[in-house]
C-alpha cells in the first residue's frame, strides 16, 4: 500500500439510497486511500451492490455525498466511469468473442488509440501466458483464465480504482491465489482495489475491511484490529458475529 | 448395501473429457462432500447419478437401482437440487411446493415433518412468487422441493455457491439435521472450508478423483513440512519466499503465508533467509496442513507441472 498524501480514492459522507420505504444503503461514511486494498463485506442483501452501483456512478444516491477519484457521484458520473475499472463474476467478458477481440473491444470502449490497444494486447497476452489461445473464443477457456483475463481487461485503461465484485467465486484454490497475486501487484503499482468476497480468508488479504449489516457499515478497520476487537482469531469469526444482522435472509 | 455406487464412470463432451474413470461409494446415512472447482466435473457426475445424463462408460447405482436400467423407479428415491435455481419463478412458494409434491404423488402434509424446520422460515413468504425471493430463500425453497417426496438419497449440486458465510453456515446446519433423519446426502461445493463438515470427502479436479477420505485423514496426504509465516510486508514476503532455495510452494492463507519446504529444511534456515532480506516482525511456526493445503498439493501432483494459468 502506498502511503500517499494525495486525496483518497473514495470518500463518502452519509451516502444513502432509498427504494420507497426500504433503505438499502443507510448513511455510510468511509474513505479508501490510494493504493489500498479495501474489502467490502456483508451478507447477501446487506446493501453492498447498491453501494457499489452508487460509487461507480450507475445509481443516483438519495442523499449524502461521495467522491470517486475526486469526482462527484451526482454530477460527474461520466468522469467517474473513465477513472474506474469494474469486474464481477457475473459480467465480464464476451463469450462469443476471442481473447484478442475482447481486449480490443474494451480498449475501444475506453477510447484507447490503435497503437495503445496493440501494446496492451501484447502485454496482457504476455503476462497471462495466453498467446496460444489469443484467437480462441473466451467461452471455451477455463474459468480461472477467464477471470484473470477479465481482471486485466478491467485495468486496460489504467483506472485509478478497480471494483471487484466477488471476483474469485468458484475457481480452484491455486488460481484463486494467483488472482490475489495480481491484485497485490496492481495495488503495489498504486491502483486502489475495492473488493467484495464470500471467502473470509480473502478478507485477511485486505489492508482494511468494512462489514455492512442491514444497509449500515457496522465495522471498519484492519483485519488484525477487527479480530482483536471481537476477540476471535479469524475474519470468519468477526463476520459470523456481525453479519447475522436482523434481516430474515 | 451402499447408498451410491459409482464404477469407472467416464463422460466426454466433444474433445473435453469431463469425467475420467471415476469410482467411489457412499454409505447409507453418510454426508459425502464432492469438493472441487468449477469445471472439475461435479455437475456432470450429479446429472449421471440423477438419471439426466448417460455416461460413456462405467455404471452406477443409487439405492441399489441402476441409473440407466431402473431410471424410472430410481427417480422416486432421490431428491435433486441443481446448481442453477430450477423452480418455477412465476409460481408462488406454496404453489411450487405443491407442484413437486403432486408430481411425486404425495402431499405437503404427508412429509411435512421432513421440511418443517426449513419451511417455517419460508412460511411468511408463502404467497410470494419464487422469482421474487432473495437468494437465501430460493435456496431453502429448492431444498424443500427436493425433500417433499421423502427421498432416501439427496443430491445437492453446489447449494452454497455465491452464498455469504453466515447463510452457508446455516445451510450446513440444515444438512446436519437432515442427516440425523437418516438421509444419505451427496453434496458438491467449491468451498474447501466446508469439507470439515462432511463425514467423508472426495476431491475432484479435471474429471478425476484426487483422493477420498475423512476430513481428518485426508490431510495426511500432505507430506511436506509446512510453516505459517508472517512479516510486516506480505507482498514482498511472498516474492522472497517463492525465490528461496528451500521452498516447495508458498501460498497466502488468511493472515499468514503457508510455506511448504523440501524435507530437511528447519525453521532457523527460513528465519535466517528472511532476516537477510530485512524482513521485520517475523513470525514462523510449524503448522498442520488443512484441507485446502492438501487439495492444492494434490492438484499440483496431478498436473505435474507448475500451474501458470
Amino acid at each position: 500500500m502506498n502511503q500517499s498524501t494525495t486525496e483518497p480514492a473514495v470518500i463518502t459522507n452519509k451516502l444513502t439510497k432509498r427504494f420507497g420505504d426500504f433503505v438499502a444503503t443507510n448513511e455510510i461514511t468511509f474513505t479508501v486511500d490510494k493504493g489500498e486494498i479495501f474489502g467490502f463485506l456483508g451478507a447477501n442483501g446487506a446493501g453492498k451492490t447498491t453501494a457499489i452501483r452508487m460509487l461507480c456512478g450507475l445509481l443516483k444516491p438519495s442523499s449524502g455525498e461521495a467522491k470517486i477519484a475526486g469526482y462527484d457521484v451526482y454530477r460527474e458520473t461520466e468522469k467517474i466511469k473513465q477513472q474506474i475499472g469494474y469486474m464481477s463474476q457475473k459480467f465480464s467478458l464476451y463469450e462469443d468473442l476471442t481473447v484478442r477481440e475482447n481486449i480490443r473491444f474494451y480498449g475501444g470502449i475506453y477510447d484507447l488509440s490503435v497503437a495503445e490497444i496493440k501494446r496492451k494486447t501484447e502485454q496482457i497476452l504476455q503476462n497471462l501466458n495466453l498467446h496460444s489461445v489469443a484467437d480462441t473464443l473466451v467461452a471455451s477457456l477455463p474459468l480461472g483464465w477467464k477471470q484473470k483475463l477479465s481482471f486485466s481487461v478491467a485495468l486496460i485503461h489504467e483506472p485509478k480504482i478497480v471494483f471487484l465484485d466477488e471476483p474469485t467465486g468458484g475457481v480452484d484454490p491455486i488460481t484463486r491465489r494467483q488472482f490475489w497475486d495480481m491484485i497485490y501487484e496492481a495495488a503495489h503499482r498504486g491502483t486502489t482495489i475495492f473488493v467484495t468476497t464470500h471467502y473470509m480468508d480473502e478478507a485477511e488479504y485486505c489492508n482494511r475491511v468494512s462489514i455492512m449489516v442491514d444497509g449500515r457499515i457496522q465495522a471498519l478497520d484492519t483485519p488484525r484490529a477487527l479480530k482483536s476487537q471481537y476477540g476471535v482469531d479469524s475474519m470468519d469469526g468477526v463476520f459470523q458475529i456481525l453479519a447475522r444482522g436482523t434481516s430474515t435472509k | 448395501m451402499s447408498a451410491i455406487v459409482i464404477e469407472n464412470i467416464a463422460k466426454a463432451f466433444g474433445p473435453t473429457q469431463a469425467l475420467q474413470d471415476v469410482s467411489f461409494t457412499v454409505n447409507p446415512g453418510e454426508l459425502f462432500g464432492l469438493i472441487g472447482p468449477d469445471g472439475a466435473g461435479k455437475t456432470t457426475l450429479f446429472k449421471i447419478l440423477v438419471t439426466l445424463l448417460l455416461a460413456d462408460k462405467g455404471q452406477a447405482t443409487v439405492s441399489g437401482l441402476n441409473v440407466v436400467g431402473d431410471y424410472k423407479q430410481l427417480r422416486h428415491h432421490i431428491g435433486y437440487m441443481p446448481g442453477r435455481f430450477s423452480l418455477y419463478q412465476d409460481l408462488s412458494v406454496q404453489e411450487n411446493l405443491n407442484f413437486f409434491a403432486t408430481v411425486f404423488g404425495t402431499t405437503i402434509e404427508a412429509n411435512y415433518f421432513l421440511i418443517k424446520d426449513i419451511y417455517e422460515q419460508l412460511a411468511p413468504f408463502k404467497d410470494r412468487r419464487a422469482g421474487q425471493l432473495s437468494g437465501g430463500m430460493k435456496q431453502k425453497l429448492a431444498l424443500c422441493c427436493a425433500l417433499i417426496h421423502k427421498p432416501e438419497v439427496l443430491f445437492l449440486d453446489e447449494p452454497t455457491t455465491g452464498v455469504d458465510a453466515v447463510s452457508r453456515k446455516e445451510f450446513w446446519e440444515m444438512l446436519r439435521r437432515l442427516k440425523e433423519q437418516g438421509l444419505t446426502i451427496l453434496v458438491s461445493t467449491p468451498y474447501m472450508d466446508e469439507a470439515d463438515l462432511c463425514d467423508r470427502v472426495g476431491f475432484i479436479q479435471n474429471g478425476q478423483i484426487l483422493a477420498i477420505d475423512t476430513p481428518e485423514e485426508i490431510t495426511k496426504r500432505f507430506t511436506k513440512p509446512l510453516y505459517g509465516v508472517r512479516a510486516a510486508e506480505t507482498y514482498r514476503l511472498i516474492q522472497d519466499l517463492r525465490q528461496a532455495p528451500f521452498t516447495d510452494s508458498c501460498y497466502a492463507f488468511g493472515e499468514s503465508l503457508h510455506l511448504a519446504t523440501h524435507n530437511g529444511t528447519d525453521k532457523r534456515q527460513i528465519e535466517q533467509y528472511l532476516l537477510d532480506k530485512q524482513h521485520q516482525e517475523l513470525e514462523i511456526e510449524r503448522i498442520a496442513p488443512g484441507i485446502e493445503d492438501t487439495f492444492m498439493a494434490l492438484m499440483n501432483q496431478q498436473t505435474n507441472e507448475p500451474v501458470n494459468h
